[in-house]
């Protein structure tokens, strides 16, 4: 079997420390919200899901322009794993903004243009996945990754704006007043510390995922020599 | 003077376990899953080294 490195051990202690530290800051150290009360205490993770899909899609583009510039496989193998990695935690997102929204809206959805755009990317992303499945040859396949992620990736400002730009009822973090989220500096606090703690889940997460991604690209040559 | 009167928060704790449930059920499926995956491909690579070194002595 093949070991984890040294670096990868630590880091996965690291993160699994953090997450409990984040969870715990949640529950006892941010207070309750006067309006919303306990559920708003899903928000801190809600938003640092979707950070971690940004963070994950925007290293997808990346990865697309660098293979496209070098046509090599290392840069597919890590497109691939920071698109599958940001889809799952898009999907926390979006499942948890929607169970806020049932107590805060009265609604679990609503066609919000936040809502909408952010279902429109996990579908975008979930599309990508799909369509390379059905793609044989390796290279036109990872060029045709390269290029999806890098056109797809243009619905992610677009659901990042959407909130500034539109109508909606989503809140924004910057704007004051009703429309804002009144984050107290405690509440603060919390949201910084929880999206500095995702981004180490993320890059735990992404490099076991990009382990993966080697294996399957080390099988995929080993059967194109067996099969010769 | 003006008299607000104080109106505690509503109750939603509920949603709060459940959303946690959530995040944190959806993460740990996944690390299962990446986990399970890679069991299986080493079990692949396995099978393939040994056929290609029985290709080889051929």
């Amino acid at each position: 079997m093949n070991r984890q490195p040294r670096k990868l051990v630590i880091l996965n202690i690291v993160t699994l420390i953090l997450l409990v530290a984040a969870t715990l800051v949640v529950f006892l150290y941010a207070p309750m919200e006067a309006k919303m009360g306990n559920v708003q205490k899903v928000f801190y993770f809600h938003l640092a899901a979707a950070w971690v899909g940004m963070i994950g899609f925007s290293v997808a583009v990346i990865a697309g322009i660098a293979y496209l510039i070098t046509n090599q496989r290392k840069w597919d193998i890590a497109g691939l794993a920071a698109v599958e990695v940001s889809l799952v935690f898009f999907f926390i997102a979006i499942v948890a903004g929607s169970i806020w929204a049932r107590r805060t809206w009265g609604t679990w959805w609503t066609w919000d243009p936040r809502l909408t755009s952010a279902a429109i990317v996990e579908l975008v992303y979930a599309a990508y996945l799909m369509l390379r499945q059905g793609i044989e040859d390796p290279d036109r396949r990872a060029r045709f990754g390269a290029v999806y992620a890098i056109i797809a990736f243009i619905s992610v400002p677009i659901t990042f704006f959407s909130i500034r730009i539109l109508r909606t009822i989503h809140p924004d973090l910057n704007q004051s007043g009703s429309g804002g989220m009144g984050l107290t500096p405690k509440m603060l606090h919390t949201l910084l510390f929880s999206l500095f703690v995702f981004s180490f889940v993320f890059a735990d997460l992404y490099w076991h995922r990009l382990r993966l991604g080697q294996l399957t690209d080390k099988i995929e040559q080993l059967r194109l020599k067996v099969l010769e | 003077m003006l008299y607000i009167p104080y109106s505690p928060p509503p109750e939603t704790t509920n949603y709060m376990i459940a959303g946690y449930i959530v995040i944190l059920g959806v993460m740990s499926i996944y690390v299962v899953s990446l986990f399970l995956r890679r069991r299986k491909l080493e079990q692949d690579v396995k099978i393939l080294e040994e056929l290609e070194d029985q290709t080889d002595n051929r």
